[in-house]
């Protein structure tokens, strides 16, 4: 490494926070537009969605853990468990899973 | 807003940032080992994860350092990484109250992560974002963060592989809680969630497009997928505001 750390670091930290600070601060009204009302509302679910699929089938050691794990979290949001407690099942189901793979 | 009601939303952040924090702390932990091959000491991978605060973004930092690129270089790539927290930004701003504090701004955007905006748009629904739901959130995991990049720089490989496989799985778990409780109720959320998948999956096996890194096929997903189904489902004003209050 030939630069100063602490000069990448800050640039990309300063990056970063521009990025999420600069709508949160210069958008102060809701949005009146029709298509930008739609599209920012279905962002989160379809980039969380995304991110997702198939991140944990890559995350897990087993692609096998990972796909029942999806499969299980779904079903238990489904039945509505909060946050923590479907994390928690997730995680419970690829260490089993993986115990006997 | 009063400050008893503040203080019961900043202890329900703390609460539900548990689960965020460990889950970063597993993160962070395999995160600080590549930073130590940039040659990064703990301190200095503490501080990078907590002004950061972005794993796509910091994975893209440490390798950049590696590859001895120039700042600029860190700065674009930053930028496409790290995009669509440009996207949540502008979709928070939807669900803040008009009047609220400046200072409030900066300190919430500072903290916008995929897993705090992820419950912050879970806590909106139930109205507008309380900054003081997402402080709590940030004051419990960006420090685990930070602290899990300084171990793992420290200590290596020293959690089994095994525990730190079913960790990792702690955010996945987390982001399906939020997108499945709203596609339950609404058929429109559930096909866009159930295209994004596929189409995700499908974007990571085609050629040239595999090639891209996950950030940037991220950002493009997310913005064609959204797009499309805004065209050919708006969402009626008052829907929004139905949806918001569930």
């Amino acid at each position: 490494m030939t630069g100063n750390a602490y000069i990448y670091i800050f640039t990309a930290a300063l990056v970063s926070y521009l990025i999420r600070v600069l709508p949160l601060t210069l958008i102060r009204k809701p949005i009146n537009n029709k298509f930008i009302r739609s599209f920012l509302y279905y962002v989160p679910y379809v980039t969380l969605a995304v991110m997702t699929f198939p991140a944990i089938i890559e995350a897990t050691q087993s692609p096998i853990a990972g796909i029942i794990a999806l499969v299980v979290g779904i079903v238990v949001s489904y039945f509505g468990l909060g946050l923590f407690p479907v994390a928690c099942i997730c995680c419970g189901i690829v260490f089993i899973t993986e115990l006997f793979l | 807003m009063n400050v008893k009601m503040n203080k019961s939303v900043f202890l329900q952040g703390l609460r539900d940032g548990v689960p965020i924090g460990l889950g970063y702390f597993a993160v962070a932990f395999s995160l600080g080992i590549i930073a130590q091959k940039a040659g990064l000491t703990a301190f200095q991978g503490f501080i990078a994860s907590f002004f950061n605060v972005a794993s796509a973004g910091e994975n893209a930092l440490f390798n950049s350092m590696i590859e001895q690129a120039t700042y600029v270089e860190v700065a674009v790539i930053t930028f496409v990484v790290n995009a669509r927290y440009f996207l949540m930004s502008c979709s928070l701003s939807q669900h803040f109250d008009p009047n609220t504090k400046f200072f409030h701004r900066l300190l919430v955007g500072f903290g916008i992560t995929d897993e705090i905006f992820g419950i912050s748009i879970a806590k909106a629904r139930e109205g507008y974002v309380n900054p003081w739901y997402n402080y709590g959130a940030i004051l419990i995991s960006v420090p685990l963060w930070s602290l899990g990049t300084s171990l793992g720089i420290i200590a290596g490989n020293i959690l089994p592989v095994r525990v730190v496989s079913a960790l990792s799985v702690a955010l996945y778990g987390m982001f399906i809680a939020i997108i499945i409780p709203p596609a339950k109720k609404n058929l429109v959320i559930a096909i866009a969630v159930a295209v994004s998948f596929i189409s995700s999956y499908v974007c990571g096996i085609i050629p040239v497009v595999r090639e891209l890194s996950g950030g940037t096929r991220t950002i493009i997903l997310t913005i064609v997928i959204s797009a499309i189904i805004a065209i050919i489902k708006p969402v009626e004003e008052d829907k929004t505001e139905d949806n918001n209050d569930r």
